[in-house]
C-alpha cells in the first residue's frame, strides 16, 4: 500500500471514530429534546423521529410551567452561581495578591494551608456545615450556598491567580508606589486588569460544578423558595415520574441554560483547560 | 527606610482566610470531632471510638459499609479502565495536526460533561427503560435484542451501568487534558523520532504516551477524589436507597442516608460523621499515595 492511500485511510478511520463518539455523546440529549415536543402517543410510538405536524405538542411544557416554579429555580441558581463566583474571584484575587506580592512570616505556610482544599472535597464536612448553618440561622437561604461554594472555590482560585500574579512586572507596581498609589490602588488599578484572563478561567472552572450541584442545595436549602434549578428539576421529575411529557420537558428546560452557558463560554473553558491551568 | 505599617497584608488575606476557615476547614475538623460523640438527652455526649466500633463491628452496619466501599471501588475501577483509555484515544486522534473539524468534535464530545447529574441520570434512565423501549428497539435493529435487559433494575448490572453512564458524561475531561498535553510536545521531539524511524503507532506508544504520563497521573487522582465523594448520579437515578437492594450504594449515598435517615430509620449525625471520617481517611490516603509514591516517580520533561 502506498503512503498517500494509507494516510487517507487513517483520516477516514479517525473521522469515523470521532463521529461515532460524538453521536454517542449527543444522542441522549437529542432524544430528550425532540421528544419533549411530541404528544404522549408519538413519544412511545416513534421515539426516534422528529416531531411532525401531527405529533407536535407542547403539553409537557404547559404542565411544567403550571406546576413547577422553574423561573424562580432558575433565578435562584443564577443568584447562587453569580454570587459565589463574585466572592471567589474577589477574595481569591486579594489573597493571591498578598501571597505573591509581599514577603511576610508564614507566607509559605498560609499558601499551603489554602491549597489543602484543592484535594479535599468540602462535602466531607457536611455534617458540621449543616450544624453551623443551623446555629447561624442560614439554613434555607441562598447565602448559605454562596458561602459554601465560595469556600469550595477559593483554594484553586488562590492557587491559579497567585501563579499569574507572580508574572506581573515589579517595575509597574513600583512605579505606582513612587507615584504615591496605595497598595489597594495598585491591586485594583494595576494588577487586577492584568490578570483578567486568569480570573475568567477560574470563573468558568467554578461555574459548572456550582450550577450543577445537587448535594448542598438538597441539604442546606431544600425549601421551596430557595430551590436551585438542579434540585428543582430533580424534585419535579420525581413527582411527575409517570407524566412523560412533563418529565421530558423539564429535562429539556434544565439542559437549555447549561447549553447556552457552554456556547457562550466554551472557548474560554477550552482555552483554560488546554493552557494547563489545572496542574 | 522606615518600616511602613503593613496592615494591608492582613486586609488582603482576611476575607479568603476567614471564609475558607469558617466554612471549610473548621467544619471538616468539627465533623471528625463529632464522630467521637453520640446523641444524649442533653446534646452531644463523648463516646470515644464507639461509633466506629458500631460501624465496623455491628454486622448490620459493617455489611452496609463494606458493601458501599466495595461498590465505590468497582465504580472507580470502571472509570480507570474505560474512561481514561477512551479519553486518551480520542485525544490522540484529535491531536493529529491536519485533522479537520477538530474544534467541532472537541466541543460536541465535551457537552455531556457540562450537564448536571440530574439530567444525565434521568435521561439515561428513560433511554434504558423497558417501558419506553429505545434501547431494546435499537438493539433489535442490529439483531442483538437478546442482549437487552433492564440494566438499571438488575442487581448484577445496575452499578456497572451507572459507572458507564458516568464515564459517558466525564470522558471529556481526560480527553481535554491529554489533548493539551499532546499539543505541548514540541515538534522537534517527534521529528527526532521520525529520523530514527519511529512513526505512527510506535511514535504514540514510545514517545507521546510516556510524555503525557504526568497528565494521566493527575487525571487518575482527580477521578479518585471525584468517585469517592460521588453521590448525585446515584441519587438522581436510583434514589437515596441506591437500589435495587443497595447494589448501587456508594459511600456518598450511604453517608446521606445515615445522616438524614430514610423510611423508618432516623437520621444520625454522629454516625454520619463517622462515615464522613472514613471517607476522609480513604481520600487522604489516596492523595498521599499519589503525591509521595506516584508523582515523585513520574519524570517531568522540561522542553
Amino acid at each position: 500500500m502506498n503512503r498517500a492511500r494509507s494516510s487517507r485511510l487513517n483520516t477516514v478511520a479517525a473521522h469515523a471514530a470521532l463521529l461515532a463518539w460524538t453521536a454517542i455523546a449527543l444522542f441522549p440529549v437529542f432524544v430528550i429534546l425532540i421528544n419533549s415536543f411530541k404528544t404522549r402517543r408519538a413519544i412511545f410510538a416513534e421515539p426516534l423521529s422528529l416531531p411532525s405536524e401531527a405529533s407536535f405538542s407542547m403539553v409537557g411544557y404547559r404542565t411544567v410551567m403550571a406546576q413547577g416554579d422553574f423561573l424562580l429555580y432558575f433565578q435562584n441558581s443564577l443568584i447562587v452561581t453569580v454570587g459565589s463566583l463574585a466572592f471567589t474571584l474577589l477574595f481569591g484575587a486579594m489573597a493571591a495578591f498578598a501571597l505573591s506580592e509581599y514577603r511576610f512570616r508564614g507566607n509559605m505556610l498560609l499558601g499551603l494551608y489554602l491549597a489543602l482544599g484543592i484535594m479535599i472535597p468540602i462535602r466531607i464536612g457536611t455534617v458540621a456545615i449543616l450544624e453551623l448553618m443551623v446555629q447561624t440561622g442560614l439554613v434555607n437561604t441562598l447565602f448559605a450556598l454562596i458561602l459554601v461554594y465560595t469556600a469550595q472555590g477559593l483554594p484553586l482560585a488562590v492557587f491559579i491567580l497567585s501563579e499569574f500574579m507572580r508574572q506581573v512586572s515589579d517595575d509597574l507596581k513600583n512605579a505606582g508606589r513612587i507615584d504615591g498609589m496605595s497598595e489597594y490602588a495598585i491591586f485594583v488599578r494595576l494588577v487586577l486588569p492584568l490578570v483578567r484572563p486568569a480570573m475568567a478561567t477560574v470563573a468558568v472552572f467554578n461555574m459548572i460544578p456550582i450550577w450543577n450541584d445537587l448535594w448542598f442545595p438538597l441539604i442546606l436549602a431544600p425549601g421551596e423558595a430557595t430551590k436551585t434549578l438542579t434540585l428543582g428539576s430533580q424534585v419535579f421529575i420525581g413527582q411527575f415520574v409517570t407524566d412523560w411529557n412533563a418529565v421530558l420537558s423539564a429535562l429539556s428546560l434544565a439542559i437549555l441554560p447549561a447549553l447556552v452557558l457552554y456556547v457562550l463560554f466554551s472557548r474560554q473553558l477550552i482555552r483554560g483547560i488546554t493552557s494547563g491551568a489545572v496542574k | 527606610m522606615a518600616v511602613r505599617p503593613r496592615y494591608h497584608i492582613a486586609v488582603f488575606l482576611a476575607p479568603a482566610v476567614l471564609v475558607y476557615t469558617a466554612v471549610m476547614i473548621w467544619p471538616l475538623f468539627n465533623t471528625l470531632r463529632l464522630s467521637l460523640y453520640t446523641q444524649g438527652a442533653a446534646g452531644h455526649v463523648f463516646a470515644g471510638l464507639r461509633n466506629f466500633q458500631t460501624l465496623f463491628g455491628d454486622p448490620h452496619w459493617a455489611d452496609a459499609f463494606w458493601n458501599a466501599l466495595a461498590n465505590n471501588v468497582w465504580f472507580f475501577v470502571i472509570h480507570m479502565a474505560v474512561q481514561n483509555p477512551i479519553g486518551i484515544g480520542l485525544a490522540a486522534i484529535l491531536s493529529h495536526p491536519r485533522l479537520r473539524f477538530a474544534t467541532f468534535y472537541r466541543s460536541a464530545i465535551f457537552i455531556p460533561t457540562i450537564l448536571s447529574f440530574v439530567i444525565v441520570g434521568f435521561a439515561w434512565k428513560l433511554i434504558l427503560s423497558p417501558i419506553w423501549g429505545i434501547a431494546p428497539s435499537m438493539l433489535d435493529a442490529v439483531g442483538l435484542k437478546s442482549l437487552y435487559a433492564p440494566w438499571l433494575g438488575k442487581e448484577d448490572y445496575a452499578l456497572t451501568t451507572l459507572a458507564l453512564i458516568s464515564v459517558w458524561q466525564f470522558v471529556g475531561i481526560p480527553m481535554m487534558l491529554i489533548y493539551a498535553a499532546l499539543l505541548a510536545i514540541p515538534e522537534g521531539v517527534l521529528e527526532a523520532g521520525e529520523i530514527d524511524g519511529i512513526t505512527g503507532w510506535a511514535a504514540f506508544w514510545r514517545i507521546k504516551l510516556p510524555l503525557v504520563l504526568p497528565s494521566i497521573g493527575i487525571i487518575s487522582i482527580l477521578t479518585f477524589v471525584g468517585n469517592f465523594n460521588a453521590f448525585d448520579l446515584i441519587y438522581a437515578a436510583q434514589g437515596a436507597l441506591a437500589g435495587p437492594d443497595f447494589s448501587t450504594d456508594i459511600l456518598g449515598t450511604f453517608l446521606y442516608r445515615t445522616f438524614f435517615g430514610f423510611q423508618l430509620q432516623l437520621g444520625d449525625p454522629h454516625m454520619g460523621a463517622a462515615i464522613a471520617t472514613a471517607m476522609f481517611a480513604i481520600i487522604l490516603t489516596g492523595v498521599c499515595l499519589y503525591l509521595f509514591l506516584i508523582q515523585t516517580r513520574l519524570r517531568r520533561y522540561q522542553f
